[in-house]
């Protein structure tokens, strides 16, 4: 293996997880209320799905909380996040409160994008979470454009900003994924290109999409460093990104962090998954994040079981808040249809509703038939 | 006042944008070192560094979407398409991004870009590299499309669409690069939206855009002479369109025709027609005419370009058959 790419080395205990002693538990207790609120409002999601009150495709990161909330815990508030459409959790974890993504969701006002977007297109400008992206990979050339925003304006540094783009194992495969890397290799840009390797695209396996299955080393022909880190160990997930990040900075050199994790459920809510045996579903449930990472607190006296399942509840308490703020508010006004499609107003754009007739401008002639 | 190329209007107003604010920027093909294909923007590299001026790898989709999440950035990068076939390579971007990330994200962000490149045939360029098709922009909510017609409309609409905070694709053409004429020399910018009389007239309409303007300005000067007055409408805009403009100048003619570039079939004119019937057919004293592309890919022969291309002479028969079908002079 080339030094240009590498698994990512981290001190494991012998069952494979990071060690936790050294660790500050306060975090570490962060991160697993993170996971568990992922965890509940995900599937709290799919039970919404399923009474139709949220619409159109609703994909879940049911499995990913692990790569979800390490990723993260590294990214500064100055940073930029760029997202896919599997993106609730990111934002929970970024620190878009619940109701607001619940609301999302649903289709209101009081959503991330007033309702304008839905699961797939969450976006918070203050938290700079610049949106998911329903076309499989069409937030790479933005994000790699983000970056070089930033490097237009900004000397490198170790407080610079940087920009983390996610990215799903089956969208390494569009031409705008390559392009991209190669703009950014070329243009030293200040980003970070994480690979969310769940092992599918929809039905499709990565050794069915990719003639190079070990998807850290896609980035080799831009001479890019790349990384692969197990994606249910959520340190090694953060100090990578973490390394990563810190590159992209100081160096202004951009990388690839795949992270190998597994999706739990379908493709999105409605997917039952039928491609999977169920041996294979029944082993992805025992490589569950969420029990491990509960489990290991638990065994390093960081957390006791009261207080691991007290996390668990207060969860469920947050998700129901969500829901019912999201049941409340209003949906968008109709007044509000014509009100976004520009930023700069301009004559004679068309604010016609189904049926209403032109704005063919004031008939002032008296001619008539 | 000076005298001024279409090519010279554009490079004066890009430098004057970009001395005016630092988040402009150039990104595209071989516009710095080589200076542009079409050289409008020669010097520039020299002038601004390559911090302001950025060459590109052939990567439309690329650099159209980085363009596009710099663009989001605050950024107002200008990038240069080397013909607007090119742009289908980055369609995607231009449509599910740049036109949707304002709305779709619930008016958070906003897409500065501009995106500049030439259309046109009659180049013998082929079938490839010939094409018309604006109206796949224009037909598109989150865009503007503007196509001006003269040099002094290249200075104010360029400098216009950098201005904006939504993406504006400014179409240029191939055959219009050379052309002249007299440009104000204080900064100004002009309405996108609006649509301009270039000639007034009584009998007959004739509403075009970029290049088919200048040919419909000729011919309307050469009819004047023979006694026939043709009102010109350039439309400058075809997102928005100047609705309004059409119909009022439709009602005091009566009389309509359309000139376009591209195809027939879906066209400019479709648009055109279907608004004027709309908002002035109790005016019209005759069909509304469409005087557009034949529906080939352009052939690179001569004579066959040719005559897959609306020319003047097309154009001066339909006004003549409008105006006979209806007894003109009445
Ligand atoms: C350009 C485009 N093609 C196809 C689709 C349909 N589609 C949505 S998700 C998906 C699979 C993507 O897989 P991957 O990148 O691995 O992400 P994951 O869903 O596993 O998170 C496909 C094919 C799409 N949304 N956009
Ligand atoms: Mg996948």
């Amino acid at each position: 293996m080339s030094d240009q790419v590498r698994t990512a080395g981290q001190t494991t205990t012998p069952d494979g997880h990071s060690d936790l002693s050294g660790e500050p538990p306060e975090p570490l207790v962060g991160y697993y209320r993170q996971m568990a609120l992922i965890r509940a409002f995900e599937l709290r999601a799919a039970e919404m799905y399923t009474k139709a009150k949220i619409g159109g495709y609703c994909h879940l990161n049911l499995g990913e909380e692990a790569t979800v909330v390490g990723l993260m815990a590294a990214l500064c508030p100055t940073d930029y996040l760029f997202a896919t459409y599997r993106e609730h959790g990111y934002a929970l974890a970024r620190g878009v409160p619940a109701e607001r993504v619940m609301a999302e969701l649903f289709g209101k006002a009081t959503g991330t994008s007033g309702g304008w977007g839905g699961s797939m297109h969450l976006f918070d400008a203050d938290l700079r979470l610049l949106g998911g992206y329903g076309i499989v990979g069409g937030q790479i050339p933005l994000a790699t454009g983000a970056a070089l925003a930033i490097s237009y304006r900004a000397e490198p540094g170790e407080r610079a900003e940087a920009v983390m783009c996610l990215i799903g194992d089956g969208a390494t495969n569009i031409g705008a994924f390559h392009e991209s890397l190669n703009l950014a290799a070329i243009w030293h840009l200040p980003i970070v290109y994480v690979i969310v390797n769940n092992g599918l695209g929809m039905g499709t396996p990565v050794s069915a999409s990719s003639a190079e299955p070990e998807l850290y080393r896609r980035g080799c022909a831009y001479r890019m460093p790349g990384t692969r880190v197990d994606g249910n160990d959520v340190l090694a997930v953060r100090d990578a990104a973490a390394g990563a990040l810190d590159r992209a900075r100081s160096e202004r050199r951009p990388s690839i962090l795949e992270a190998v994790c597994y999706r739990l459920r379908g493709h999105s809510v409605v997917d039952p998954a039928r491609y999977r045996t169920k041996e294979e579903t029944d082993r992805l449930r025992s490589l569950d994040p969420l029990p491990q990472f509960r489990s290991q607190l638990i065994t390093a006296g960081i957390l006791d079981g009261e207080e691991a399942s007290r996390i668990d509840t207060d969860a469920e308490q947050a998700v129901s808040a969500a829901v019912a703020f999201a049941e409340d508010s209003p949906f968008p006004g109709q007044d509000q249809l014509f009100a976004r499609t520009y930023a700069t107003p301009v004559p004679n754009t068309s604010t016609s509703l189904p049926g209403e007739p032109l704005d063919c401008g004031p008939d002032q002639s008296d001619r008539t038939g | 006042m000076t005298t001024l190329t279409y090519r010279q209007a554009l490079h004066d107003t890009l430098r004057a944008e970009m001395l005016r604010d630092d988040n402009v920027l150039l990104m595209g093909e071989e516009i710095g070192v080589f200076e542009g294909s079409y050289k409008i923007t020669a010097g520039l590299l020299a002038e601004f560094g390559p911090r302001r001026v950025k060459d590109t790898p052939i990567c439309e989709e690329g650099f159209v979407g980085a363009a596009i999440g710099a663009a989001m950035l605050g950024l107002r990068p200008v990038v240069e398409i080397m013909t607007i076939n090119f742009s289908l390579l980055a369609i995607d971007q231009i449509v599910n991004h740049a036109a949707k990330v304002h709305a779709m994200f619930g008016g958070q962000a906003t897409v500065p870009l501009v995106i500049r490149t030439p259309g046109g045939g009659g180049q013998q360029l082929a079938a490839t590299h010939s094409q018309n098709i604006e109206v796949y922009y224009a037909h598109m909510p989150g865009l503007k499309v503007v196509a001006p017609a003269t040099p002094a409309d290249a200075k104010g609409l360029l400098a216009a669409a950098i201005r904006d905070d939504d993406p504006v694709l400014v179409l240029e053409n191939l055959a219009l690069y050379n052309t002249k004429g007299d440009v104000s020399d204080d900064p100004y910018t002009l309405d996108i939206g609006r649509a301009a009389v270039m000639k007034q007239g009584r009998d007959i309409t004739v509403i075009s855009y970029s290049r088919g303007a200048v040919i419909a300005l000729q011919v309307a000067r050469r009819l004047e002479e023979e006694g026939i007055s043709v009102e010109v409408i350039d439309l400058r805009s075809l997102r928005p369109l100047d609705r309004p403009a059409i119909c009022a100048s439709v009602r005091k003619t009566s009389r309509a025709i359309v000139l376009e570039d591209d195809w027939l079939s879906y066209g400019v004119g479709a648009e055109v027609a279907a608004t004027i019937q709309e908002g002035a057919f109790d005016y019209l004293d005759a069909p509304v005419r469409r005087v557009a592309a034949a529906e080939v890919p352009l052939p690179y022969s001569k004579p066959l370009e040719s005559a897959a291309l609306p020319d003047a002479a097309d154009l001066t028969k339909v006004i003549k058959e409008t105006l006979d079908a209806t007894r003109y002079p009445a």
